[in-house]
């Protein structure tokens, strides 16, 4: 036994055995992340999930993105990283066409989801939208209560059985970890919530949709160290069921929580590869001063 | 290096501070006596001829008989035609302007039309109404064309406060609902007309309470101020209402019928603060839930 183990050993490694009353947060041991986390041949032999192909983005006469190609494979975490501004949100919110909501943008080039060209006329971005969730930087529940909130998605979506909501609400709840702390209290107003639980039933709340995808914009910088790590080990259990991809300003984070990590600066993808190796071994100068914090 | 051997320049920064909070405290005690001596001066003159009588009767020739009951009716019966009227008109329209419309040279167009509409005098209205509604509808002097003379006042200020209540809904409420797969429709159903809910009804009772008030439009319709039945069909029957029957008794000569005017001031009054009142309850009712 190494000394490490001796002085963690008598911290719970994994809460589903154990009571999960007390602690939102689960924590997984340095190991079983080190053993979760896939290597770059690991990453090549999942499916393409999206793919995009030269991707210009401008904000009126503002270029945003420049060509961006990158592919994001299936059951595993993508994180974005790079200063701010340099278009990773700008890129994340493409994937689902958020970016349509705002006047004057202009998208060109090819982004396929399984596939299939999503700005390709006659999509239905309703439904690529539900298929493509999305959580925010800052946690945004509905001033509803807590059922209404994750019930939002498959309402809009035409579910009307109660005993068929009920059941979405749970098991979302309880992906997301929160369902041992709200169970008791479904139709409390959600604003009532500690920020980490709210971002947590942000998360629960998008994958009530039932999505392939889950966009994370920054989900864990306005929460506390302790949330935040409640959030990451979420997004490391939500990979084996879904595909993630994660803007985050937070290097550590990435390091943590990302199989494939992509650098984006002054909007261009600069250097992208499995995120054992590109923070170990960047390719590219300006990685490697980004991530030793030379800049940015 | 202290601070304060460098201020020697600003000795009277204290004094002009507290100059400026009583100038800004006098200025509000003004109003608030200018207020009460206004109530005052009204209620002392007119309360000899407030009753249960003088709400109940119809107007008479005679300053002792002379009641308000026509009026308070046609009042009553006015706003709650121009609120079925305008709020559809306004709230849709606003809506429609907020999230619908893309941004545009006709939508500015528009929106500063709006604002400006809500600065012409009423007067101008009611000649609007009176070409319009009166004569090429052949509405007559009924409470279906001063209800939509009002209408015409009182929308671009709906229009306003509606469009001013769905901005205040954060930005953030519209990306959620989008995000998780909601149609614009559902989005502003079932998102943002609740969330903005309180602030449209406050914005809409406060138009309906300046239409409550408004002598001008219907002046220029033609309405009457001596009517002594009340109305049965409102697109035919002749209406008269508070502000007219008010400004009808102050023209009189005789001095009684200036007291049945202040008397019917603090009718006016009493329903113009229960619907301030009931703005404020359905403020706080609805917005108890909502803070971001």
């Amino acid at each position: 036994m190494s000394l490490t183990e001796l002085a963690l050993g008598d911290r719970p490694t994994s809460m589903t055995e154990t009571s999960s009353q007390e602690i939102p947060l689960r924590v997984s041991s340095a190991k079983t992340r080190k053993k979760n986390l896939r290597s770059a041949a690991e990453i090549a032999v999942r499916a393409k999930k999206v793919e995009t192909r030269n991707i210009d983005f401008f904000y009126g006469s503002n270029q945003a993105l420049h060509g961006i190609s990158l592919d994001i494979h299936e059951h595993c975490v993508t994180a974005l990283i790079g200063p701010s501004g340099c278009g990773k949100s700008t890129f994340l919110r493409c994937l689902n066409r958020m970016n349509d909501m705002i006047d004057e943008t202009v998208v060109r080039g090819d982004i396929l989801l399984d596939g299939v060209d999503i700005y390709q006329r006659g999509t239905d971005v309703v439904e690529l939208r539900k298929r493509v969730g999305m959580v925010f930087q800052k946690s945004n529940p509905f001033p509803k209560s807590i059922f209404e909130n994750v019930a939002y998605g498959p309402r809009v979506a035409g579910v009307r059985k109660r005993g068929v909501l009920d059941e979405i609400v749970e098991k979302s709840l309880r992906q997301a970890a929160l369902w041992d702390e709200v169970s008791h209290r479904l139709n409390d107003s959600a604003l009532n919530l500690s920020g980490g639980q709210q971002q947590r039933l942000c998360i629960a709340r998008a994958l009530a949709t039932g999505p392939d995808v889950l966009l994370m914009d920054e989900p864990a910088s306005a929460l506390d160290p302790k949330s935040t790590a409640a959030v990451e080990d979420l997004i490391f259990e939500l990979k084996d069921t879904y595909t993630i991809v994660i803007v985050t300003h937070n290097m550590q984070q990435a390091a943590r929580v990302s199989d494939q990590t992509a650098f984006f600066y002054e909007g261009r993808l600069i250097e992208v590869g499995a995120t054992n190796e590109l923070f170990t071994r960047p390719k590219e100068k300006q990685t490697e001063d980004y991530i030793t914090g030379r800049f940015g | 290096m202290r601070l304060s051997e460098h201020t020697q320049g600003r000795p009277y920064a204290k004094h002009a501070s507290r100059i400026f909070t009583l100038l800004c405290g006098g200025a509000t005690w003004l109003c608030v006596f200018i207020l009460l001596l206004l109530l005052w001066n009204v209620f002392s003159f007119g309360w000899n001829s407030l009753s249960w009588d003088f709400i109940n009767s119809y107007p008479s020739r005679f300053a002792e008989k002379a009641g308000i009951k026509s009026a308070l009716v046609g009042s009553l019966y006015l706003i709650a035609l121009t609120a079925l009227f305008s709020v559809p008109i306004g709230v849709g329209t606003a809506i429609y302007l907020e999230e619908y419309a893309p941004a545009s040279r006709w939508r500015t167009l528009v929106q500063i039309n709006i604002a400006n509409l809500a600065g012409v005098p009423s007067i101008v209205y009611g000649i609007l109404g009176l070409g319009l509604f009166v004569r090429a509808m052949q509405l007559n002097r009924s409470l279906i064309a001063g209800a939509l003379t009002l209408t015409l006042v009182v929308l671009p200020i709906v229009i306003l406060a509606a469009q001013e209540s769905l901005r205040a809904v954060p930005g953030s409420i519209r990306q959620a609902s989008y995000a998780l797969g909601a149609t614009r429709w559902q989005t502003v159903w079932q998102q943002l007309l609740p969330a903005a809910l309180p602030g449209i009804m406050t914005g809409v009772i406060l138009a309906l309470s300046r239409a409550l008030g408004e002598a001008a439009p219907l002046v220029a319709i033609g309405a009457a101020t001596y009517v002594r039945f009340l109305p049965e069909n409102i697109f035919k029957d002749e209406f008269s209402a508070l502000p007219l029957q008010i400004f009808n008794w102050t023209d009189q000569p005789q001095k009684g019928f200036h007291e049945v005017a202040a008397a019917g001031i603090v009718v006016l009054l009493a329903v113009l603060i229960g619907m301030n009142a009931m703005a404020v309850i359905l403020r706080y009712r609805f917005s108890k839930n909502k803070r971001w």
